[in-house]
């Protein structure tokens, strides 16, 4: 694995790496990869990979209101960053115009 | 308080020899005692207090007709939801989170009279094995304080372990309860998957984590594994009694080895207290067979491409915005990316680009396809091998706890867990309790031995560790 590859996973895992952390990954994560690789050998007589359920599946339950209002609202709002009244306030994802 | 169990604290609770205030008193006392070194919790609860003096009424009113675990002081791994308590799953990026809600089992647990003193260590998200990973420093093992206490429920194997609170819950993705119990000398217990809710655990790989005991005795772990079990409207992969075949209790069982894969990696003086055990069984009427498992041999391999790829996916929710660390930048990518950048600490990083590695477009189908392949024919095998045997034997780890600092390359920090993972990637349940000690470096050091069973076997577990264990211990 190269370094063009760690910062490529790195912007999509929206994580910002140093020089450091780079050089480190690179060495660490090659040898990871080499290891886990070995799973291909293992399931190569076997290519029907039929659909992968759990023991249980299509569970559902009743569309129902469980909590108050506001319950929660409080709570939630003092976690978050930036709030303004009762919304969590983002940056400005568009331009438009100017 | 002295190593004591949840039975014999109730027993005595009842009698009215010892009281709940007492009991939490000195839980107390032991962290304030012992955890400046030890470093087992991340945050004590003095409001613990309050309850333990409701506790005591209680008892006064209605003796034996209270819940089972009224006025026993316990601890929670800091990934599990407590309302109103920090919750930080030892990362910075949660370093001032506040639970809004309680977990299903905290509510379960808090039912049934238990008192939270404190929230324990972690490695950072449940990913490491030695709890050195935590973003508030390493805790270190009460049996010798040179060594880890293994991860990533090392801060809750600590706080039984010296003697702190009888039961400390942990979360176990690959071997997280089992292999710190087996460090610290205790009973640790990894359900069925489904056995336990996840509601209200920070998920770190969904299709792996479950919830469960670590304790002084099996009984106790069976006691409190009981109250947290059960199907629950918040999580949907919980099952119910009758989702698997029952699985029956007997006075004698086979037991199977997987002779070749203990061959190699594994400590001499562990393989002879395996064998002591294996001997053991057989005195007590119980039949040891040699079995092979090769699909589980390579469970480690597989498990570096499945928890990644859960990983990456369940951490992608920590990006500043709504909760937890927010670094401030010029536009929301430079906020999500240094977010996450100051927040998470090595592993969990390498970790999050394994797992986006593994499912990027192009090696998907030969990385995680391959990988959920493998997991399959796993449990085939499996359901196979316990057509032959009631329960396959192994080591819990290849090794006695290690030294602080001793593992710094990553690939030999995950052997650590070649027994334990394949049991998460297969669903079933496993019990790790003491086969022993070995001697390094004039310190006897436990070692655990796992019963692993077939799915839906969690009481035969118990059933038999009991009489291997409690009785003889």
């Amino acid at each position: 694995m190269n370094r063009e590859e760690i910062t490529h996973l790195a912007t999509l895992a929206r994580i910002r790496l140093g020089e450091e952390e780079l050089v480190n990954l690179e060495k660490e994560l090659s040898s990871i990869v080499e290891y886990v690789s070995v799973v291909s050998e293992i399931a190569a007589d076997d290519a029907s990979a039929a659909p992968k359920v759990g023991a249980r599946f299509n569970i559902f339950r009743k569309d129902e209101v469980t909590n108050q209002g506001d319950q929660y609202t409080k709570d939630i709002l003092a976690e978050m960053p930036k709030t303004e009244g009762r919304y969590l306030a983002v940056k400005k994802i568009l331009e438009i115009g100017d | 308080m002295k190593k004591t169990t949840v039975a014999e604290l109730r027993a005595a609770f009842i009698a009215g020899e010892y009281t709940p205030t007492e009991a939490v008193e000195a839980a107390l006392a032991v962290i304030k005692e012992k955890d400046g070194e030890i470093h087992a919790f991340l945050d004590v609860y003095e409001d613990a207090r309050e309850a333990a003096k409701a506790a005591d009424q209680l008892y006064k009113e209605k003796g034996k007709d209270t819940p089972p675990l009224l006025g026993v002081p316990i601890a929670l791994k800091n990934n599990i939801l407590m309302k109103g308590k920090r919750t930080t799953a030892a990362s910075k990026i949660l370093e001032n989170y506040t639970a809004v809600y309680d977990a299903t089992i905290v509510k379960r647990l808090l039912d049934a009279g238990a008192i939270v003193v404190g929230a324990t260590n972690m490695d950072e998200f449940a990913m490491g094995g030695s709890t050195e990973n935590s973003a508030f420093g390493p805790t270190k093992n009460p049996v010798d304080t040179a060594r880890v206490p293994g991860g990533s429920s090392g801060g809750s194997a600590a706080a039984v372990a010296m003697g702190a609170v009888p039961v400390a819950i942990g979360t176990d993705t690959g071997g997280s309860i089992r292999q710190p119990a087996s460090y610290c000398g205790l009973v640790g217990f990894k359900p069925t998957y489904g056995a336990v809710s996840r509601y209200g655990l920070m998920a770190m790989g969904s299709s792996l984590d479950q919830a469960g005991p670590l304790t002084n005795s099996v009984a106790d772990a069976e006691l409190v594994h009981d109250i947290m079990t059960g199907i629950d409207g918040m999580d949907a992969t919980t099952i119910t009694d009758d989702t698997y075949p029952a699985v029956p209790l007997k006075d004698t069982y086979t037991f199977g080895v997987p002779r070749h894969f203990l061959a190699d990696g594994v400590d001499a003086e562990v393989l002879s207290a395996f064998d002591a055990h294996i001997e053991a069984l057989r005195a007590a009427g119980h039949t040891v067979i040699d079995i092979d498992l090769p699909l589980f041999e390579q469970g480690l391999a597989a498990y570096y491409i499945v928890m990644p790829a859960e990983v990456s996916s369940n951490l992608a929710r920590y990006d500043g915005i709504r909760y937890g660390l927010s670094v401030e930048a010029d536009d929301l990518l430079g906020v999500y990316e240094k977010s996450r950048a100051e927040g998470f600490g090595k592993e969990v990083k390498r970790r999050i680009l394994l797992g986006t590695y593994v499912l990027s477009s192009g090696y998907y189908d030969a990385y995680y396809g391959k990988a959920e392949l493998v997991r399959k024919k796993m449990r085939q095998e499996l359901a196979e091998t316990f057509e032959k045997v009631d329960i396959i034997l192994t080591p819990t780890a290849p090794t006695p706890a290690f030294k602080l600092g001793e593992k710094e390359d990553p690939l030999a920090m995950y052997r650590q867990d070649i027994f334990t993972v394949p049991v998460n990637l297969a669903g079933v349940p496993a019990l790790s309790f003491p086969m022993g000690t070995v001697a390094q470096e004039g310190k006897q050091l436990p070692v655990g031995v796992q019963y692993i069973g077939p799915l839906g076997g969690d009481k035969r577990l118990f059933s038999i560790g009991k009489r291997v264990y409690d009785t003889n211990k």
